[in-house]
């Protein structure tokens, strides 16, 4: 299949890709393209030509990486396309033919399986904090270092269930509730995905080793 | 006016009035944690109301999939065992905490109607997986929603208005909408997303006077991946600076969010440009308290501001308790679970802190 019979498929290009008449409304509105080198217009223009080799370009590119998926473009579109969710769609593909790794963007992928991802299998939420300190995330300030110090006595303060079994805020999620979470990834091809993304970047690193 | 109605009209919303089955938020659980259980006690010791907390959600998974990371399939099929859940419990009014979640769950429901074939096969995977089988949501809200709906309700039992009580003057207040919650599916918002009233119906029935700027429908700047790696974190911060710089000439005594990222980006890189432009952005230099609807719900009614977990804020919320003329006790900020006294946070080099 060419890269476009494959992205033809994904029901977010379906519903992202009506016609656009490049009116550049969804880049006046979108956070990305004020400040960095994102342009939904020129994505969706690029997209709607049916060219093979620009869309190689794209998925091998870091613009597709640089929306932030408000979907305020779905918002303001006159004729109903949807760039972020043409950006989804191009994102999937581009992790299933390994082009992701090509691009600065792409390769940070790796970084958010190994974090977020990893979290929800081990924790059950995709944030927990117990894994975000200072050190990565500085803005979160002192309040959230003191917070962290002490944070089984506030959070008992507070009314939080902080690591103890049964319902309750920051509660610890049922050993039967994360195996049936993983299963749901090994069912539904999210354990594929998480593997696309460690294979991707490791081919990639590879290559350039040895060269 | 008759269009203006008409258009409003388009974008009420049924939101069910008793027995609601509760999904929690993954960041207002580990950011603001005391609010989903200030929204839990509203409900049931305030309103009377029946809503189930259950013990076996998980996450939605809906950052992950905004960062590209999973497939749709999987947050389809996690969505359907949220259903299973729900319908286990023998409910059938779904409302969750998460602006994420809801602009996910709201999706699912939607592309079900519009690929049949999607949800046969998010169906058939979860009973592959899980073994469960799901009846799908009568209705569908964000707790905000809620809280819209039995306003009038709390401002009778409101023991406080959004009023600066030295001068008998509304306080002015910024409402900020997560994108989530109306720019997806505009007709699911109270009020669409050129008009959310979700927030400024709470500011309109409790006194407060609503800040109108030309920013006021940006995104905060979340941007899930942008935010997450921090080499793109440029991305998030100038987004909220967009914002406070456009609301600054109104002075904002208060800025108050419905989705829980929002409220943290806010708070919190208010504290890093003061670090990086010395700047902040009232007049006193304290910053703009930046408050979950829960928390405000809760101080109007009189509940113990540190009880609300206001202390985990970066900026300072004691300004905001002094306009509002509520009593509080400044030694009680810092104790912990027994009341013992811990040790104060260091103070931001700029940002003031009272105390």
């Amino acid at each position: 299949m060419t890269l476009f019979e494959q992205l033809s498929t994904d029901i977010r290009f379906q519903e992202g890709l009506k016609a656009c008449i490049g009116c550049g409304v969804c880049t006046a509105i979108c956070p990305a393209a004020q400040f960095s080198d994102y342009d939904p217009r020129i994505l969706v223009d690029t997209v709607q030509r049916y060219d093979e080799h620009l869309l190689e370009s794209l998925l091998k590119g870091d613009m597709i990486w640089r929306c932030g998926e408000c979907l305020s473009c779905k918002t303001r579109c006159p004729r109903g396309n949807t760039p972020g969710y043409i950006v989804q769609a191009l994102r999937a593909l581009s992790i299933k033919t390994g082009l992701f790794a090509l691009s600065e963007q792409g390769r940070l992928q790796l970084r958010l399986k190994r974090t977020v991802g990893e979290h929800i299998l081990k924790y059950g939420y995709c944030v927990y904090l117990d894994e975000v300190d200072t050190d990565q995330f500085p803005e979160q300030g002192p309040v959230w270092e003191w917070f962290r110090e002490n944070r089984e006595s506030v959070l008992k303060r507070l009314g939080a269930h902080y690591g103890e079994e049964g319902a309750g805020t920051l509660r610890k999620i049922s050993e039967k509730s994360l195996s049936d979470l993983r299963a749901i990834f090994r069912e539904t091809g999210g354990m594929e995905r998480y593997q696309q993304i460690e294979e991707g970047v490791s081919k990639v690193i590879g290559h350039e080793k040895q060269e | 006016m008759k269009n203006r109605n008409k258009l409003w009209a388009l974008y009420q919303k049924n939101i069910a009035d008793d027995h609601y089955y509760f999904a929690r938020s993954c960041i207002r659980q580990n950011f603001f944690p005391a609010s989903e259980t200030i929204f839990l006690k509203i409900l049931r010791e305030e309103l009377g109301k029946d809503i189930f907390d259950d013990a076996e959600q998980t996450t939605c998974t809906g950052i992950a999939y905004h960062s590209g990371l999973i497939p749709f399939e999987t947050i389809q099929t996690v969505v359907a065992r949220q259903f299973a859940l729900m319908t286990e419990a023998g409910y059938q009014n779904f409302v969750c905490s998460c602006v994420t979640s809801f602009g996910i769950y709201t999706e699912v429901l939607e592309t079900w109607k519009q690929f049949p074939e999607e949800e046969a096969k998010a169906r058939a995977a979860l009973l592959r997986a899980t073994g469960k089988t799901f009846t799908k949501p009568e209705n569908l809200v964000h707790t905000s929603d809620i809280i819209y709906k039995f306003r009038d309700e709390i401002a009778e039992k409101s023991k406080f208005r959004l009023v600066n009580h030295l001068t008998g003057r509304p306080l002015k207040i910024v409402d900020h909408i997560g994108c989530h919650y109306a720019k997806i599916f505009p007709q699911e918002g109270i009020g669409g997303a050129e008009y959310p009233y979700v927030l400024a119906g709470m500011i309109d029935a409790w006194g407060g006077q609503q800040v109108d700027y030309p920013e006021r429908r940006h995104c905060c700047g979340f941007g899930f991946r942008q935010y997450l790696i921090r080499e793109n974190r440029g991305y998030s911060l100038s987004n909220s600076r967009k914002k406070l710089e456009s609301m600054e000439p109104y002075h904002p005594d208060l800025i108050m969010a419905n989705c829980p990222g929002c409220t943290f980006f806010l708070d919190r890189w208010q504290y890093v440009l003061s670090e990086m432009e010395g700047k902040t952005y009232d007049t006193e230099g304290f910053g703009i308290p930046v408050l979950t609807y829960e928390e405000v719900t809760g101080l109007i009614l009189g509940y113990n501001p540190w009880d609300l977990g206001l202390q985990i804020h970066q900026v300072d919320p004691e300004p905001l308790l002094i306009k509002l003329g509520i009593p509080y006790n400044p030694s009680e900020k810092y104790q912990g679970a027994c009341q013992q006294p811990l040790k104060h946070p260091a103070k931001p080099a700029i940002l003031k802190i009272t105390g």
